[in-house]
Parts: structure tokens; sequence; C-alpha cells
């Protein structure tokens, strides 16, 4: 059986005045995902979550969310919640009392302090629930922007950089949460500009540039986007290390390693053949491999060779 | 950790609006500004009325302020007078005027949106909510300065603006009654305040609105503006409800200055509503400020002062400046007769009604090149009257301070004996002479 998407949209797009924030975007967004969506400043990619949340409204295209056609005004759907641009609190509410007022406002009246209550242990919160926002870092705000998220039930969740400002710990916990929320069968639309986070999260991606999809589909798929990626190899003896990197067939070796406070790591980039082959050579001749690793994320790699980000990175050097 | 996924199929609809008003008023309410207000609106107009009652120089200039030492009503009235000038204008300043402005800045319009699902239900709540709040403030002004007075002074019969006495427990009702009255000017600037938070966007100039709308009316109402003008201002209102203290009433330039307000307050609260619904909020970098909105609002509302005193001007007997040697003449006579029964009363003299009395009243501005008529203090009067069972004539003179918006103040001239000093020799001692300088309202309609 063949199941509803939670987002579907095909040919959307958005005019700011003369300025085309969207054009012609597809999307499609399975219950039980993850779907990452990336893309440089000014992609497009708030515009792209406001209409999914309903905040804003398409000029051209269809957007169906959780099986129902939206219409051309302002209507969020049922089932569908979380946050754009920031989680939009009062800073001189409590947590609690941001969270009871979201509760209030779609009408829950049974069990509203437990949901609450509910909401901010899961996002880890419990500990400052009356505190006011006032006083909150900005990943403790990200949590309770999350926390008024998950007490709507939400079957469809948009968030806008849920990461910003959390630390190690913080995002661990998000993550969780997140992850759980997938296994329950919740579909979650996630914008970053952390590729680390949504290699970790999402299952599908989504890559805008200068309002267009330039691609979409699983994570598995970007790896045939990314072409080759950089890797920082630290050995024994950097200098025959390097010796044997240039003479291995198909192995480009770069003047340093990324601009990376390491002067004995060699960069390289080639096909994983390639890399089996130096590995072979180093060991063969004597040098110790200790480290082996790719410098930036397939994900990167590809919004980079996508987003033509590695084009500017390389003229600006 | 469970999740439970809310069922399919709903249709969306729009938050109640019970609940999404008490999100606003808690907003509202859980500023440190408006908890600051609020505490000064409990404690300062008392303390006041307090301190000021217990002080021998007493504010005369203010209306009714030469009394607080006579009545706790007193000082209630002087406070409302205070508010009326800039108060209550600047309360709905704080709270109306940055209620939609600091949703801007605090950049929550797309959340409140995703929660409340209604721009419309949004305005409704935060106008509701602004409007509670700034009720609850007057109301605070109201009770704060009535408890500070009756606490220092006492209920005790109160003195009216055409000298008439009032008992105690009517003093208390006028008193309530003209803080009742000046709810509708207030609710006017309420509703420019919202106009102005719409118009303005995050702009913080959007603050100041209805204060300095408020002032700029005030500047207006000093000058000899013809009536129809002055009484089609909202501004009108806060100073008609003095009206009140004459015998009988001078109702017509209040309930003008009410029906203008509440106009006013449609007017702006219907205008601040359009703006508001046709916002663009998908576009976070737009505040709804513009020009083009700017430019309608201050042309809807020139366009309501040019209907509305055009409307005075048919429908009323409004004429000129509304002053006149008749109509001062009039209050005058008036006035004196009934304060010369409370002199002959503390005097402890053989008791005279205002009808015996017979006063009559001449008077003149600035002699006989200067037309009698309009504000000045130019205009001197000379009252006479008749005691029973005397054959001469008494009479005395008054300098009058009349001011645009049809008070005056009577400053003893002569003789000695009636309205020269300050104080008049009882048997139970020295006591303030109610004639040597005392207040009047000459009705503008």
């Amino acid at each position: 059986m063949q199941r509803t998407p939670a987002a579907r949209a095909r040919g959307i797009t958005k005019y700011y005045g003369d300025i085309v924030a969207l054009d012609g975007v597809d999307l499609d967004v399975e219950p039980g995902r993850v779907h990452g969506l990336v893309g440089p400043n000014g992609a497009g990619k708030t515009t792209l979550l406001g209409l999914l949340l309903g905040v804003a409204t398409a000029d051209r295209g269809t957007l169906e969310i959780l099986g129902r056609p939206v219409a051309r005004s302002l209507t969020v759907a049922d089932g569908v919640a979380g946050f754009v641009d920031s989680p939009g609190l009062y800073p001189s509410l409590t947590a609690r009392q941001n969270l009871t007022a979201l509760a209030a406002l779609r009408g829950t009246r049974v069990g509203r302090g437990a949901a609450v209550a509910d909401a901010l242990e899961q996002t880890g919160l419990s500990e400052v629930a009356d505190v006011r926002v006032r006083g909150f870092s900005l990943g403790m705000r990200q949590r309770v922007g999350l926390a008024s998220a998950l007490l709507t039930r939400p079957r469809l969740l948009i968030l806008d950089e849920p990461s910003n400002g959390l630390d190690p710990a913080g995002k661990r916990h998000v993550h969780g949460v997140l992850r759980e929320l997938a296994d329950d069968g919740v579909a979650i639309v996630l914008s970053s500009h952390r590729m680390d986070d949504l290699a970790s999260l999402s299952a599908e991606v989504t890559i805008l540039a200068t309002g267009r999809v330039v691609f979409s589909g699983p994570m598995e798929k970007l790896a045939g986007e990314s072409g080759e990626l950089d890797y920082r190899v630290l050995t024994s003896d950097p200098a025959r290390a390097r010796v044997i990197a240039t003479g291995t067939p198909g192995l480009r070796v770069h003047g340093s390693a990324g601009g990376r406070p390491r002067p004995d790591a060699l960069l390289v980039s080639g096909a994983v053949h390639s890399l089996d082959t130096l590995v072979v050579g180093l060991v063969g001749a004597g040098v110790a491999v200790r480290e082996l690793a790719p410098v930036t994320t397939p994900l990167e790699a590809a919004f980079l060779a996508l987003t033509g980000g590695d084009s500017d990175a390389e003229s600006a050097a | 950790m469970t999740i439970t996924l809310a069922p399919a199929g709903e249709e969306p609809r729009p938050a109640p609006l019970l609940p999404a008003y008490r999100f606003e008023l808690t907003k509202v309410l859980t500023q440190r500004r408006t908890r600051a207000v609020l505490l000064a609106c409990l404690i300062a107009p008392g303390g006041f009325v307090a301190v000021v009652s217990a002080q021998t120089s007493l504010p005369a200039d203010t209306v009714f302020g030469r009394w607080m030492h006579t009545t706790g009503w007193a000082g209630s009235l002087v406070v409302l007078a205070f508010a009326c000038s800039s108060g209550l204008p600047l309360l709905t300043s704080l709270v109306a005027g940055d209620v939609f402005a600091a949703e801007d800045r605090l950049g929550t319009w797309r959340h409140l949106l995703v929660a409340v699902r209604s721009p419309s239900r949004i305005f409704v709540a935060k106008a509701l909510a602004s409007l509670t709040v700034i009720m609850l403030l007057a109301a605070a002004l109201c009770a704060s300065s009535i408890v500070g007075g009756i606490a220092a002074v006492g209920s005790h019969p109160l003195i009216g603006l055409d000298g008439h006495t009032l008992a105690a427990g009517d003093a208390a009702r006028t008193v309530l009654v003209a803080w009742l009255c000046v709810l509708a000017p207030t609710l006017a600037f309420a509703a420019v305040g919202l106009l102005g938070s719409v118009v303005l966007g995050r702009s913080p100039t959007g603050l100041v609105v209805p204060a300095a709308l408020a002032l700029a009316m005030n500047l207006v109402l000093m000058l000899p503006v013809p009536v129809a003008v002055r009484l089609s201002l909202p501004s009108n209102a806060f100073l008609a409800w003095r009206g009140l203290f004459t015998g009988p009433p001078q109702t017509g330039p209040l309930l003008v200055g009410i029906a203008v307000s509440l106009a006013w307050a449609t007017v702006a609260t219907g205008l601040a509503y359009l703006l508001f619904v046709r916002r663009d909020f998908t576009d976070s970098s737009s505040d709804g400020a513009g020009r083009r909105a700017l430019a309608t609002t201050m042309l809807s509302l020139a366009a309501l002062v040019g209907v509305t005193a055009l409307l005075v001007a048919t429908t009323t007997p409004a004429n000129g400046a509304g002053i006149d040697k008749r109509k001062l003449q009039t209050s005058l006579s008036i006035a004196y007769a009934h304060l010369y029964r409370l002199q002959t009363e503390q005097l402890h003299r053989p008791a005279v009604t205002e009808t015996e009395l017979d006063t009559r009243a001449e008077c003149d501005k600035g002699g006989e090149s200067v037309v009698d008529r309009g504000p000045g203090n130019d205009w001197r009067c000379v009252v006479s009257w008749r005691l029973p069972g005397a054959s001469a004539t008494g009479s005395a003179i008054f300098q009058l301070y009349v001011t645009a918006e049809g008070r005056y103040v009577a400053d003893g001239d002569g003789p000695k004996e009636v309205n020269g000093s300050f104080w008049v020799h009882t048997p139970t001692g020295d006591a303030p002479n109610p004639l040597w300088q005392f207040d009047g309202y000459v009705d503008l309609l």
C-alpha cells in the first residue's frame, strides 16, 4: 500500500516583488523520514519552510500537506508544527507559560499541564520550566521551540536550524528526540547549515540554490554528486608519504591540508581505489598511517559542488 | 518516549478567541513596563493627593485644586485633570502603541500566526487585551486618588464649578461619572495607539503617537478656535467632564465629546484592522510600515475631524469661540450667589437664598475698543446683589481669566470686606474666603 506523503510540492514558485524566491520547486517528504534542506543563504530554504508551515502562500504550483491541498491563504494545517527563522518566544514569559499559552490556543483543555510538562521533559527543560525565556541562551530557546512543536502532536514537523546554539550534549539530546519522532512516523523537514547534523539525521536531502532544486533524493545518491572527496592523511613520515602519494596513480596531492593547523598532514583527493593503493604503498614503504579521513562530508562536498560553493572558495583562494 | 499522532483529516480552524485574548493579556501584563506603570497608578495618585492635601499651598491653578483641604473628592478630580492633560494618553501610548510593534521586534508574527491561525482573531485579541489593561490602569488611577483623598481629608461636600454645594454622596457619584466619561476619549486614543502600532511597524515611534496627538490637540484646544472645531476633537471630552459639576450639568459638550471620541475609536480601530489583515506576513523583512498606509491614516483622521466639525456646526448651536459677555455674566452671577451663601454660613450671618440675593453681573472685555467675546485675561466684571431688608445694593469687582475651554478664574478685586482678603474671620477662627478667588465654567454650546 502506498503511503500518503507528508508533503508534496510541484512547481512551487514564490515571488517577493521582483525577486524570485522559489522557482518551480518540487519536493516529496515521506512520513517517518527526516528530510534535510540545505542551500546557501538566500537559496529559498526559509521561504519553502514557511510554505510548508502555512505562514506563506505560493504564487504558482501545487502543495499538498498531509494529503490535503493547501489553499492560497494563510492556513496552518492540523498536524503541522515547527518554526522558521526563530522559535518565536515571548521573553517576559517563562518556558512553561509560553507552552501553556500555545496549548490553550490549540484548544487543549484536558491534561494541558501534563502535556506541557511532558514536552518540557522531552526537550530537557524541566529544571528551567519556570524561568523567564529572557534569560535563556540561544540553544535553550531552540529547545523551547522544539517543545512547543511537540506539544501539538505533529505529523509533519518543520524546523529551521534547530541545532543553532546547542552544545554537543544538547545537540545529541535534540537529535535523539528527532530520531524517535521519525521512528514514530513523524515526517521532519529540517534546514541547517551544519552538514554533519544533516548527514547524521537525514535519510533524504534537498539542495536549493537560487530558488531552484539542484538535488533531491536519498543521501546515498549524493555520493555520485559529490565527486572526489578530499582526504587528510597523517603518517609517521610526511616527507616520504608525499613522495609516495605523488607517485600513486589517480591521486592528486594538494599543497596544504585545507588550511588546517597540521603541517605534517597531507591533503589528497581521488577515488577510493587510489586511496587503497596509497595505503598499501605507504605500509609497504614502512610509513605508518595514523589517520585517513575525509576533510568534508559527502553532503558538504555535494553541496559545494552543486551550488558552486567550491568554485567560489577556489577563486577566493 | 512515546509520541501520539494527531488524527488525520481534521479541518484547520482558528484558535478560540478566549485563549487568544488571555495570551495577549498575559503578554502585556508580564512586561516589566506594564507592571511598573500599574504599580505607579496604584500608588502615585493616592500619595500625591494625601501629601498635597496636607500642604498649606494648594494647586489652585488646577480645577478643584483649591478645595483639596475641604474634601477628599477634590483630590480625585485634581488627579483626573492631570490624567486628562497627559496621563491617560501616555498610558494608551505605553500599552496600545506597542502591542503590534512588539511582535515585530521579537520576530514572533509567524509563531503567532501558526498558533492562532487567523490574523483577524489576533487583531481582536490584541485590541481587547490592550483595552483591558488600559481600563485597569485608569481604574487604578481613579481608585488610588479616591482612597488617598478620603483617607487624608475625608468625604465631605464638594463645591461645584458654579459654586453650588454637592453633598458628599452626590460628589462621590459625580466624581465616578466623570472618571467613566473620560474613558471614551481614552478609548479613542487607545485606538489611535493601535493604529500607530500597525502603521509604523517595528519603529518605536508608534509608541509616542497617542501622546504626541494628545499634546497637539491640547495645544489646539488652548487656542480660541471655533467651538465646532474644538468639539470635533476627542481631547475635548478630556475637558468637558467639568460640566458635570455645575447645576444643572452642562452635558451638551460632554455628550458631543463622548460621541466624537467613540467615532474616533471606531474609525481608528477599523482602519487598523483593515491595514493589519492586509499585511503580508510572509515577507519577514516587511513590517507593514509604508508611506501609503501612513498617508491613508493621516487623511482618514483629518477627514474625520472635518466631518465631525461639520456635523457639530450644523446640528448644535455652536457659534464662534462659545464665550461671550452674556454667558459669562450669567455664569458669574450664579456662582457668586452660591458662594455668597457659603460665605454667609461661614460667618454665621442670617441665612439668605440665591433668589433673595438677585445677583447680577456686568462684564467688559478689555475696554470699549475690544469686542466682548472670547477667552482672555482682560475680562472685568462687577457683581451686584441685594440683601433682604437692606435698601443699598452691594457690589464687588472681579478680574476674570477665561480660558478657551470655558473655564474661568474669578479673582476678587474689592471691596476688601467681600472678596479682598484670602481669609474671613469666622466665630470659630479664620477660614478661606470662598469669594476671594473661585472657578467657574461657561457652557460653550
